[in-house]
């Protein structure tokens, strides 16, 4: 049974999805179907320092958001992951699946390997990883963006 | 808030389906009450919405968690309805709140209980218990990991 107690959130590694410079920075649980999290997003991206995106998707509250970061963990297998991303959340309005594999071949993925990307067992554990580190953390609502491993209170973000 | 070892309040309410759900049906299992504010309140569905998340892993654990609030059962069945929620909702909502005020977590000026967990033992009694700092603030899925570990 997975560990659901409270921990700090994991130091940021390898394999977690960042952008932008440097060794500083924020990161932030969000869910790709929430509109907060898509009002926040474009100010976030626009903030110096890094920037890491963990997963913190919520279907019983969007049900059609597993997809979602299944499609945009499947985009970074081939790199793409924060253009699936930017676009998620700048077209919410389109999402079904012909809206992804249009997004897939905009951004010049293999369309045989997304789609089994976005299905396959290790992307479903990747994300998973995130959302179980999210609940550790005493993630209660997206997006929540932490500073230095400290949860930033919604009343006192910029963005 | 109630004390810790205390014997648990006895209480019989209707839940979200119109049946009458006693304390006394648990006994012999855990169970932790979720006292809250008001159905369909923005803070109360995003609570719900992350325990249904981790539904799976409360279930491993033995416990079975109950929401308590002063709503209606006809309103609990919409509620748990229009966000799909697998939780019993139970209805404090005659005499109003009484069972949230026997627990401590009836907050009078607001007319509702506070975000409260209460984790009853199997024998009955009040093993744990956690209130939030205000109603605007719900206790995180990991609160109630921290409990049952």
């Amino acid at each position: 049974m997975a560990d659901l107690s409270s921990a700090p959130i994991p130091a940021v590694g390898s394999d977690d999805h960042a952008v932008g410079e440097g060794e500083e920075g924020l990161v932030v649980y969000a869910d790709l179907a929430c509109p907060h999290c898509a009002g926040s997003w474009q100010r976030l991206r626009q903030r110096p320092g890094r920037l890491v995106f963990r997963h913190f998707p919520v279907a019983s509250k969007y049900p059609r958001t597993p997809a979602l970061h299944a499609a945009a963990e499947a985009a970074g297998r081939q790199g793409r992951f924060f253009e699936m991303v930017d676009s998620l959340y700048a077209d919410r309005g389109r999402v079904d699946d012909p809206h992804l594999w249009e997004r897939a071949v905009r951004f010049g993925l293999d369309l045989d390997r997304f789609q089994a990307d976005r299905r396959s067992p290790e992307v479903e554990e990747r994300i998973k990883r995130d959302f179980q580190s999210g609940i550790r953390a005493g993630v209660a609502g997206t997006p929540a963006v932490f500073d230095a491993c400290t949860l930033v209170p919604v009343r006192e973000r910029e963005f | 808030m109630i004390a810790v070892g205390a014997q648990a309040p006895d209480f019989t309410l209707r839940n979200q389906e119109g049946e009458k759900v006693s304390l006394s049906d648990f006994r012999g299992r855990k169970l932790m009450l979720v006292f809250y504010p008001a159905d369909f309140s923005p803070v109360c569905g995003d609570q719900f919405s992350i325990y249904q998340e981790v539904k799976p892993q409360i279930d491993e654990t033995g416990v079975e968690l109950v929401g308590i609030s002063v709503d209606s059962a006809f309103a609990h069945r919409a509620f748990q309805e229009k966000l799909g929620f697998e939780f019993t909702l139970l209805a404090d909502f005659e005499p109003k709140g009484e069972v949230s005020r026997a627990y401590g977590s009836y907050i009078d000026r607001v007319g509702t209980a506070n975000r409260t967990l209460v984790l009853i033992d199997e024998e009955g009694k009040v093993a744990w218990t956690h209130e939030a700092a205000n109603p605007g603030e719900f206790p995180g899925a990991n609160i109630i990991f921290d409990a049952l570990s």
